[in-house]
């Protein structure tokens, strides 16, 4: 874990009450985001295995805080490649310039990535031979004009030789599956996700040929929202890159199909100290695509000690200290379902677990939106040249439960 | 090593040497560790304070605030004035950048010397004024906590600030609208009271009639209609749901909670929700606010109650609080499915989450009588649980669910006094021990048995199931004293001696109670009534009950405890203050507009030709501004025209202006007036409405000293006319105003020279109303007309170019004289034709040397410019005397985009990099066009090629004057007379690309109005959409 300090200064004793909240908590997940302590309050977030702490003096909302935490993580995922305790140890020098760039006196500054990279370069290898032989720099001596302009997240003069503008859709499903197979909850969750690589100054307007799907959005702050009101048309200057460009909601009227169906036969024996797995995972048939990167993992019960299992496709892996079983199927082939079979050797004497334990599903399939929502058209102005446009579809599961 | 947390300090000296390192790298370093341990080496800190005294004059704005930046982080108190000044000088910094961070400065130093308020708060107040979108998050920040009383600094900005919401970054965002709060609560009154009766009309509103619905509303007096202003925050405010930023979101959410009509709160709810699929973080804010926020008000969120259901995967927090909201959510119709839900939850791993699910049952037990009986039995099922802690909580809450219903429930009793020999969990078993104690009478064989078996177990027991030992045993004294007598004194005795103070504090208490002897007769007599008396069923509440008292999204909020610093929600007002006070800013603006007005009249007589447009346009904006006024303005006005005669002669008023010099309101009626005045006859003014509209802006048919022009190209009745024209002019003397007299001579005395203007216009302009060749462009694809817009170019010529209109603009400055040693820089944009091509917006630069020294070779050097953008570059200025100035004209080719054009302004000696950035009303240049010939364009510019949007304007801009001159202010257009009083049409083409752009502003009721802008150019149409915007609402 890591302590960061903006405002004034603060003795670095007050990380004490965060890791002794730290070591109460059941997990690293219940540490609660907010603690008080006598002169501060900490407010915290955790990813990829680190807390990011914020000390506050006077009151603030806390979501504002929290946003701000996990742009920094976003910063230096996108700086580093990964968001690590040894990223930014390896690092330090940047992390302090970034986090000088992205706060005033606990106000935030710069957060647009675009803006970022102007003044300070991300790491490259490359670059770092170069430095250090040429003892020049990460920081950019070109000073940032984007923070001045209206438009942050574009960089001006962006050049390309090739123009491309890909739009990847991808679709997530919520569910919750009960025990006899009906559906207690579903929900669709979907992104657009966009790289865009184009040269110049350009106003792109996107338009879904079903804009009505659209229950709930929340949009890039380049999008128009007038536009999107009055004519349900996604106009925007594009940033540099890439970005989400909408996350959205899909009305809750419509019924989500479910693409997989899953058959489970969970059972502990009283006083033999052992059980039963039996799960078969299948496709729903209205699909027409395959379902692909099957994954299910299973939180089983603290009783059990050991899994005896065979599977027809794929493999399956039991950690006995987290109780995780991983079982990685990869493609479902209609002709042959998956299915993963054996027995659960329990702590002897323990009493038999109250609870089947839920089945979490992951799943992708190519080339589908689970909504049905089709992009109409982009059409670029501001430009001349022909863009290279791709959308691409995607579903996945969300957060996919099946309860046994 | 400031990263690893070591202590630093004693390299100060060492490290603060490298300040003035080339080395950009090394220079933030040294600037990370200045501020880190500048206060504990304040001496040796000073030493590096001289390097940023310098920066603060560089030409480089971000040089500029950065030393600003580094400056103010300095907590060094000797420097406390220095760093005063330094905001002082910023705060007027041209560069919005820089005057962001001497907002963000003022905090520092308020942290660091709060003596320095008061000056602080007139920083404050000056920055509040700034209309930049940077500057507006950073103030406010600064506002909000140096001086969050002051709340009326905020008045005249209030406006503005809902205006510019929407543009400042969203950090920005939050700290604005979580103020615009605060102020609202002390400014409105509250729509929540009248909630009611507003629904009940609406339902009623079918069946009453208007009349009806009149008196009802003077019934009830008080008839809520929510101040304008308060509507245009909610208004504004309501677009940021769609952020992606959480905060932004969650900031939006609170407000509509504290401010709107509470009908309205519900579309929060929504993104809310949305919320939820953020991370755990984000996740337990948002639950925790939605947990208050569905306490009082179920129905916002019943619509998502599955997204409340828990996951196994979820962290114990997100599952307590999503449990929560569902309790609070539970009612008759959904109780069945959430019980359902609430039996797997039960069942869950998490043994801490099982246990909180019980209590939720109990809840919703209690809160829905009719399944009770239900939730009962599901509990007592729970009681043969192998989970002690489920066990025990099913006790806990069986209890006091027993407790609100004492029917006979003895059964349930009884099973549980069975359980007591294997619940080993204290708060358990002190419940079940209450509960025999509390229905002893129902059940009279097991309670004696009981008492016995924990005699037994006294010594071992917790002290919490002590206690409840002994209340048994009084009670069971009290009514059941044959059997329970010895068992009791046995109890007591033991607690007499008992480690515990309460525990022997209690025995003492209930033994001069309940056992009579000499000393205390008088209680004891009443000791059964004291023990046995009805006791009030505890109320299974929210833990998030009380918690709305906190402003919601707040720290203070979340941890339940008023934070440092925490600003407290006033209640509403019984009686708005004043809402004028928000209305400041309008009469100033309007003054500051006239007293520009001369200037540009002065400079503009050797264009014969355009003149009269010009002034046109001039009169029309300051008639309209000043008639808008007062009569006493506008007679100010007649003289400023009386003493320039050139300008005032040419001042044939146009249609527009007529309307608002007559004053009158019916403007179909006054655009004839002057025809009216000389003829009386109607067929002559249907006439010359018919000529207004074919000629348009040349109809100015000003009869009464163009009449012998007009006779001449085709008006017949002119002559006649004439002839009356004296009497005309008494009439309209005495219908209009008294100016008209002043302006008559003068008009007389330039009578000839009208004419000659006049009969130009014509030849000129007449041929070139209808459009020809433009529709065909237009009816292209929209991708298709961008690449034809060369083609497009050439049909501009058909519309054309007709009378320049010159509305006199501010002067921006290009080059400040601290930064150009001496030579100052401003320009503005003339709205003249371009001397130097179709495609150049002409900018006059006006060019002051403030030094004691001759200035020689001003000229512009190099160029920076996007690609495609042209500049037609000034005439070098050999030599500018000291306190001179000259004005130059140059042209810039802006491609119809607002990108910035950057150049050098050059001296003999030096160079200064300068740049102009056009607003978007520049790059376009008005055109003529009939009423007819615009709603044919508009038609073939629709789709795409069409933004819209419905503005607020306030009630002092509804007037056709004022939009007029607001519009034609705010962007080059060129106004198309309209039969409508409440449309108002303006026509322009774009500079560059000769692309037509048609505004039109609709008036609606309740003073709101559609704003329509047509044009292939989507990009142009879109900025110019939002600069408008702002123009008419804003006061």
């Amino acid at each position: 874990s890591s302590g960061k300090y903006f405002l004034s200064v603060v003795s670095q004793s007050v990380c004490d009450y965060f890791f002794e909240a730290q070591e109460k908590a059941i997990d690293v997940e219940n540490v609660p985001p907010v603690i008080s302590t006598p002169h501060h309050y900490l407010i915290s977030i955790y990813r990829d295995k680190i807390f990011f702490v914020s000390v506050i003096q006077t009151e603030v909302p806390p979501l504002f805080v929290i946003e701000f935490l996990h742009r920094v993580a976003d910063t230096f995922q996108d700086y580093f490649g990964e968001c690590s305790e040894t990223a930014i140890k390896d690092n330090v020098v940047i992390v302090y310039e970034l986090l000088e760039e992205m706060l005033d006196n606990g106000f935030p500054l710069a957060t647009e990535s675009n803006i970022l990279k102007e003044l300070i370069k991300p790491p490259t290898i490359l670059r770092s031979v170069v430095n250090s032989i040429t003892g020049s720099s990460n920081v950019g001596d070109t000073l940032p004009t984007g923070q001045l302009s209206n438009i942050p997240w574009r960089r001006a003069g962006v050049k390309y030789t090739n123009n491309e503008a890909y739009f990847d859709v991808i679709e997530e499903i919520d569910a919750i599956i009960d025990k006899s197979g009906s559906t207690v909850f579903a929900e669709i969750q979907g992104v657009i996700d966009s790289c865009i690589k184009l040269s110049g100054m350009q106003d792109l307007s996107l338009s879904f040929m079903n804009p009505r799907l659209l229950d709930d959005v929340s949009f890039h702050p380049c999008i128009r929202f007038k536009r999107w009101e009055s004519e349900r048309v996604l106009s925007f200057i594009p940033p540099d890159g890439n970005f989400r460009l909408i996350s959205y909601r899909v009305s809750s009227q419509n019924l989500v199909a479910i693409p997989v169906y899953v058959k489970h036969m969970i059972s502990f024996k009283e006083n033999t100290s052992s059980g039963r797995f039996d799960v078969t995972i299948g496709p729903k048939q209205n699909m027409g695509k395959t379902v692909e990167g099957v994954v299910m993992t299973v939180h089983m019960p603290k009783a059990v000690l050991n899994m005896n299992l065979t599977a027809t496709q794929g493999s399956y892996t039991f950690d006995p200290v987290t109780k995780v079983l991983t079982w990685d199927v990869g493609k479902i082939t209609p002709q042959k379902l998956p299915n993963l079979k054996g027995i659960v050797n329990l702590q002897s004497g323990a009493p038999k677990p109250e609870e089947n334990p839920s089945l979490n599903i992951q799943f992708k399939i190519q080339q589908l939106a689970i909504s049905g929502l089709k992009v109409n058209r982009l059409d670029m102005y501001g430009e001349k040249y022909k863009p290279f446009k791709g959308v691409k579809y995607i579903t996945k599961a969300g957060k996919f439960q099946v309860r046994t | 090593m400031i990263a690893k947390g070591k202590n630093a300090s004693e390299l100060f000296p060492a490290v603060v040497k490298n300040v003035a390192s080339k080395n950009i790298e090394i220079k933030k370093l040294v600037y990370v560790y200045l501020m880190r341990y500048a206060e504990e080496q304040q001496d040796l800190a000073l030493l590096s304070i001289s390097t940023f005294q310098r920066a603060l004059k560089d030409p480089n704005q971000l040089i500029r605030a950065s030393a600003l930046r580094v400056l103010s982080s300095i907590r060094v108190p000797i420097i406390v004035p220095i760093m005063m000044l330094a905001i002082k000088e910023a705060s007027s910094d041209l560069s919005p950048y820089v005057r962001k961070n001497a907002a963000h400065a003022i905090q520092k130093l308020y942290s660091l010397d709060p003596e320095q308020k008061e000056m602080l708060i007139e920083v404050i107040e000056k920055l509040l004024k700034d209309r930049s979108t940077l500057v507006a998050g950073s103030v406010v920040m600064a506002f909000e906590e140096v001086c969050p009383e002051r709340i009326d600094l905020i008045h005249k900005n209030y406006r503005k600030l809902c205006n510019l919401l929407v543009d400042v970054e969203e950090w920005g965002q939050v700290v604005i609208i979580h103020m615009l709060t605060r102020y609202a609560r002390t400014q409105f009154v509250s729509p929540w009271k009248v909630d009611e009766v507003v629904d009940e009309y609406s339902e009623n509103n079918f069946y009453d009639s208007d009349e009806e619905q009149k008196e009802k509303d003077q019934k009830l007096k008080t008839t809520y209609t929510m101040d304008p202003d308060h509507r245009m925050l909610l208004r504004n405010t309501k677009p940021l749901l769609q952020s992606r930023n959480a905060a932004v979101v969650m900031a939006v959410a609170q407000l509509y909670w504290h401010l709107a009509p509470r009908s309205e709160a519900g579309i929060v709810s929504k993104s809310l929700v949305r919320l939820l699929r953020s991370n755990r973080e984000v996740q337990y804010i948002v639950l925790q606010n939605i947990a208050t926020m569905s306490i009082q008000r179920k129905g916002m969120f019943e619509p998502y109650l599955k997204s409340f259901y828990v996951r196994s995967t979820d962290p114990t927090m997100i599952k307590t609080l999503k449990l929560e909201i569902l309790t609070n959510l539970a009612n008759e119709a959904n109780i069945s499915t959430l019980l359902r839900e609430f039996q797997t939850y039960v069942k869950s791993q998490d043994k801490q989450f099982a246990a909180a699910t019980i209590q939720a049952i109990g809840r919703c037990a209690t809160n829905i009588t009719e399944v009770t009986d239900t939730c009962l039995n599901g509990l007592v099922c729970l009681l043969s649980n192998r989970d002690e802690i489920v066990v025990a909580e099913s006790v806990v809450v069986i209890k006091k669910l027993l407790q609100t219903q004492p029917a006979h429930h003895g059964e349930i009793i009884k099973h549980m006094a069975k359980l007591l020999d294997n619940i080993t969990v204290p708060v358990a078993r002190a419940s079940i021990l209450w509960l025999i104690g509390e229905y002893c009478e129902r059940v009279p064989k097991i309670a004696p048995d009981v008492l016995r078996k924990t005699a037994k177990s006294f010594t071992s027991e917790d002290d919490l199931v002590k206690l409840q030992i002994l209340n048994l045993g009084a009670k069971l004294y009290l009514t059941n004293s044959k059997q329970t007598k010895l068992l009791t004194q046995y109890v007591l005795n033991l607690g007499k001696y008992d480690q515990s103070y309460d525990i022997r504090d209690r025995t003492r208490f209930i033994r001069q109670l309940i056992v009579p002897n000499e000393k205390s007769g008088a209680l004891s007599k009443y000791a059964k009534k004291i023990f046995l008396a009805q006791k009030p069923a505890p109320l299974l509440e929210s833990p998030f009950k009380d918690r709305d008292h906190f402003q919601l999204g707040t720290l203070s909020h979340t941890l339940n405890i008023r934070a440092t610093g925490y600003l407290e929600l006033s209640e509403w007002p019984e009686v708005a203050p004043d809402p004028s006070v928000r209305n400041v800013e309008v009469a100033e603006s309007a003054k500051e507009w006239t007293g520009i007005l001369g200037k540009p009249k002065k400079e503009k007589p050797t264009e014969k030709f355009y003149s009269e447009s010009e002034e046109e346009e001039d009169d029309s904006a300051s008639s309209s501004s000043s008639g808008s006024e007062s009569d006493s303005e506008s007679e100010k006005e007649d003289k400023e025209e009386g003493s320039t005669d050139e300008s005032s002669g040419s001042s044939s008023p146009s249609e527009e202006s007529t309307d608002s010099e007559s004053d009158s309101k019916e403007s179909a009626a006054k655009k004839t007036c002057r025809a009216v005045n000389e003829s009386d006859s109607e067929d002559i003014k249907k006439k010359a409405a018919g000529i207004s509209k074919k000629r348009s802006t040349s109809s100015s048919s000003d009869t009464e000293y163009t009449s012998s022009e007009e006779s001449s190209s085709d008006s017949k009745s002119e002559s006649d006319s004439k002839s009356d024209s004296e009497s005309g002019k008494s009439r309209n003397a005495t219908s209009n105003k008294v100016n008209k007299k002043e302006e008559k001579p003068v008009q007389d005395r330039k009578t000839p020279k009208k004419q000659d203007i006049f009969l130009l216009d014509l030849d000129d302009f007449c041929p070139v109303t209808t459009p020809v060749a433009v529709p065909t462009a237009a009816v292209l694809s929209p991708s298709l007309a961008a690449d034809l817009e060369g083609l497009s170019l050439s049909s501009s010529s058909v519309i054309d170019v007709p009378m320049q209109v010159s509305v006199p603009t501010k002067t921006h400055e290009l080059l400040h004289r601290m930064s150009g040693k001496g030579l100052a820089a401003h320009y503005h944009f003339s709205r003249q034709p371009s001397i130097f091509g179709d495609r150049m917006v002409p900018v006059q630069v006006t060019v002051t040397n403030t030094t004691d020294q001759k200035i020689e070779n001003i000229h512009i050097g190099e160029k920076k410019l996007p690609p495609g953008m042209r500049m037609h570059e000034f005439n070098p200025i050999e030599c500018l005397e000291p306190g001179g100035s000259i004005t130059a004209t140059m042209g810039i080719d802006f491609c119809d985009s607002t990108q910035t054009a950057s150049f050098q302004l050059c001296t003999k000696d030096d160079h200064f990099n300068v740049n102009i950035q056009p607003p978007v009303g520049e790059l376009l240049f008005p055109v003529t066009m009939s009423e007819k010939d615009f709603k044919k364009e508009q038609g073939m510019l629709t789709g795409m090629n069409e933004t819209s949007a419905t503005i607020a304007v306030a009630p002092q801009n509804s007037t056709s004057p004022v939009i007029i001159e607001r519009v034609v202010k705010a962007a080059n257009l060129g106004v198309v007379p309209s039969g409508q009083d409440n449309v108002h049409r303006f026509a322009a083409k774009t500079v560059h690309s000769g692309s037509l752009v048609l505004v039109t502003v609709e008036l609606k009721e309740s003073s709101t109005a559609q704003l329509i802008i047509n044009t292939e150019k989507t990009v142009i149409g879109s900025v110019l959409l939002r600069e408008l915007k702002p123009v008419l609402s804003q006061g």
